[in-house]
């Protein structure tokens, strides 16, 4: 078990890496111009790619520096632009109808990191593991989890719907770094690729929505009831 | 023998997949597709039956035929032959898109691949991601149609069941996690490996990721309450999808909350993950209920149905023991059938009538003698009448209930499944014996394509009520032994 031994510097590393996460998805909760959430996300991308490349280092992990590419790559590059496109194609460029403001959905939100940091302190008592990283690990974890189902439910937008959709997954991935750096790297490759074409499918469903529907905000997709 | 059979089955759907990417011509489409399905239903008969000597792993154990997966890998196949006959059917009633049925064949059979293959996978991760292709997949067919509720269902569908499926993604790591304590940092995550090393595992921790994958796997399943995609995509998808949907990928997804209910089992945390699904199965059928009594919709009626049925499988696995699992497997296969015969017999309604609106469908019986007489044999079927075989395995289960000391939810059960069988019936009374009321827009024409698949369905679920062959029962019940942790 990785976390059980490491060196206090790899283990003020990570823990470092996992609050910028943690931190990145705050801002992208806290933020209304749909351009803040896209540069939060590929920098959390990045954090998560160095974040790779560190436990590969520190693990003896070599299969994660191509994790860590492929993350910098895909997560940081790739699918930014992808969405970047989407948001000049839409010509939306904030959320004009929020449902809770800013200010509350980021209370809510620490309330989240609170819950999470108790279930994941419980988790690691009971493991014996309660002072090493893992217990962040895994309430960040959590917390990014909780924080993205928040995104999913208070804003409409198309584009922020899917956003929430990939830090649903970042917090995954970050926390699955930390905790099992030893999952077979295949899996990891399929996933990244995985994510390439759900975003790209978002991407189609986002033009035929406009087509179709003529809007891309989720609060008037209310054809469909009971 | 059981290599090669696997090899045709996966084969068939992807060259016909293929085959109508290359040629763009609806009538090739239908051909590659129907033999496509022939074939693959053909393979998973004897898949089935040969699992029985098994298990047979493949390619360093990432693929598996064992006798759940078969089963399920049958039921879809079944599916997937009964709703590609209907397709040719169905697809030519679809005004103006003449020229994108190659797409939706395309679409199709890739779909019906994915959800095969999410059947054969051993490992964890693969299985996660087998099913989120399925999604993918299966939302642009969903929103085939290019109309603004297509559509929106599509988008709902994707969203809400990403979101859902990141929730197992999470317990899947969690569950590797779990087991690195005992098998060490690096291995492969089989459904095997984990239930043996289940016993070892922290019961804490396998209690949270039992709790995300069950919520993840069950918004895919369609249990009350993540079950809100699933009225919108079966009502707006082409008919042949919504059969699709209904009775091939809810049991794919089922078959991982199976899988994992058997590791949870081996952990120790048995009674927490029994109760967890058996509270969502009586949560689905009061969910279920309530909108089936009140609805309008033909074939969210339907869809309803489909959360009322995964409700009753769900039932079956959480009340376990031979009785439990052996019922809920049983009801698979008949919900399979007969879910199909309903969404056969609600298109070719909507098709004729012009409408989806129960309020707007008068006179079934007259205007469709033999059409209409299968489709009201389906409805007594589907709300659980005697002689089918939903009878049958609805009352396995709830002996299994009795069996497994659930005495509440047996009850409970009881009285949802009398509260939807006269809901559900009175639909078809208003639609069987009123009067029309509007005058509607008229169109007869159905072809033997749409008429066909519905005795197909409904033939052997009559047989299945009347007889449950012994050796079907002697399937089940080493299934039962083999998920609760025995040797065959």
């Amino acid at each position: 078990m990785l976390v059980t031994h490491l060196s206090p510097l790899a283990a003020s590393i990570f823990s470092l890496m996992a609050i910028v996460s943690l931190l990145l998805s705050f801002v992208m909760l806290g933020s209304t111009w749909l351009n803040n959430y896209l540069y939060a996300f590929a920098a959390e991308s990045w954090v998560i790619a160095i974040l790779s490349a560190t436990v590969g280092f520190y693990g003896g992990y070599p299969e994660l520096y191509l994790i860590a590419i492929l993350t910098a790559l895909f997560r940081g590059l790739f699918l930014p632009y992808l969405l970047w496109r989407i948001v000049k194609r839409l010509n939306v460029t904030r959320e004009t109808h929020r449902i809770l403001k800013p200010s509350s959905s980021l209370v809510v939100g620490a309330f989240s990191v609170i819950f999470c940091l108790t279930v994941g302190y419980r988790v690691g008592q009971s493991l014996g593991l309660a002072a090493t990283v893992a217990v962040l690990a895994l309430t960040v974890m959590l917390s990014m989890k909780l924080i993205g189902f928040l995104m999913l439910s208070v804003r409409h937008e198309a584009l922020s719907q899917i956003l929430a959709l990939l830090v649903l997954e970042n917090g995954i991935f970050l926390g699955a770094q930390i905790l099992v750096p030893g999952m077979p790297v295949l899996i990891e490759i399929v996933i990244l690729f995985d994510l390439l074409i759900v975003v790209a499918c978002f991407g189609v469903l986002i033009r035929y929505l406009l087509a179709h529907a003529g809007t891309t905000s989720s609060l008037e997709l209310k054809r469909l009831v009971g | 023998m059981v290599g090669p059979l696997l090899l045709v089955m996966m084969i068939a759907p992807a060259a016909a997949v293929a085959g109508c990417l290359v040629f763009h011509q609806r009538s090739v489409a239908e051909k590659l597709n129907l033999i496509a399905s022939a074939i693959a239903f053909a393979a998973a008969v004897a898949l089935a039956i040969l699992s029985a000597k098994g298990p047979y792993r493949f390619w360093a154990d990432y693929i598996v035929v064992d006798m759940p997966g078969a089963w399920v890998t049958l039921c879809t196949a079944i599916v997937y032959l009964l709703a590609s006959i209907y397709a040719v059917g169905y697809m030519r009633l679809l005004e103006g898109q003449e020229h994108r049925l190659w797409r939706f064949y395309a679409l199709f059979a890739g779909f019906a691949l994915t959800v095969l293959v999410s059947t054969v996978m051993n490992n964890a991760g693969l299985y996660w991601i087998a099913i989120e292709l399925t999604t993918l997949v299966s939302t642009f067919l969903v929103g085939f149609e290019p109309a603004a509720e297509s559509v929106e269902a599509a988008w709902k569908y994707i969203v809400i069941v990403s979101a859902g499926i990141s929730l197992a993604l999470l317990g899947t790591v969690l569950f590797y996690w779990s087991g690195s304590f005992v098998l060490g940092p690096v291995y492969a995550m089989t459904w095997t490996t984990l239930q043996q090393a289940g016993a070892k595992m922290n019961p804490a921790l396998v209690s949270l990721a039992y709790l995300l994958v069950l919520i993840g796997y069950g918004t895919k399943v369609g249990l009350a309450p993540m079950h809100t995609w699933l009225p919108d995509a079966h009502s707006e998808s082409p008919a042949p999808v919504s059969a699709m949907l209904s009775g091939a990928l809810l049991n794919g997804a089922m078959l991982g909350i199976v899988r994992y209910l058997a590791v949870a089992d081996a952990a120790g945390i048995g009674p927490l993950a029994h109760g967890a699904l058996v509270a969502l199965g009586v949560f689905s059928l009061i969910v279920a209920a309530l909108f089936i009594v009140r609805q309008d919709g033909i074939k969210r009626l339907m869809a309803y149905s489909s959360v009322e049925h995964m409700g009753v499988v769900a039932l079956g696995f959480g009340f376990g023991g031979i009785f439990g699992v052996a019922g809920a497997l049983y009801h698979m296969l008949n919900h399979s059938l007969n879910k199909s015969l309903m969404f056969f017999g609600a298109g070719n309604v909507m098709r004729s009538f012009g409408t989806k609106e129960i309020a707007r469908i008068r006179d079934v019986w007259g205007r469709f003698p033999v059409q209409g007489a299968l489709w009201l044999a389906g409805a007594a079927a589907i709300t659980g009448a005697p002689p089918f075989g939903l009878f049958l395995s609805e009352l396995v289960i709830l002996r299994g209930g009795i069996e497994a000391h659930y005495g509440w939810a047996v009850a409970v059960m009881l009285v949802l499944l009398i509260v939807i069988f006269i809901g559900f019936l009175n639909h078809f009374r208003e639609m069987y014996f009123l009067p029309v009321k509007f005058a509607e827009d008229w169109r007869p024409a159905l072809s033997r394509w749409c008429v066909t698949p519905m005795w197909l369905a409904l033939t052997p679920l009559l047989l299945f009520g009347l007889w449950w062959p012994s050796g079907m029962w002697d399937h089940f019940s080493t299934i039962a032994r083999v998920l609760a942790g025995g040797s065959p």
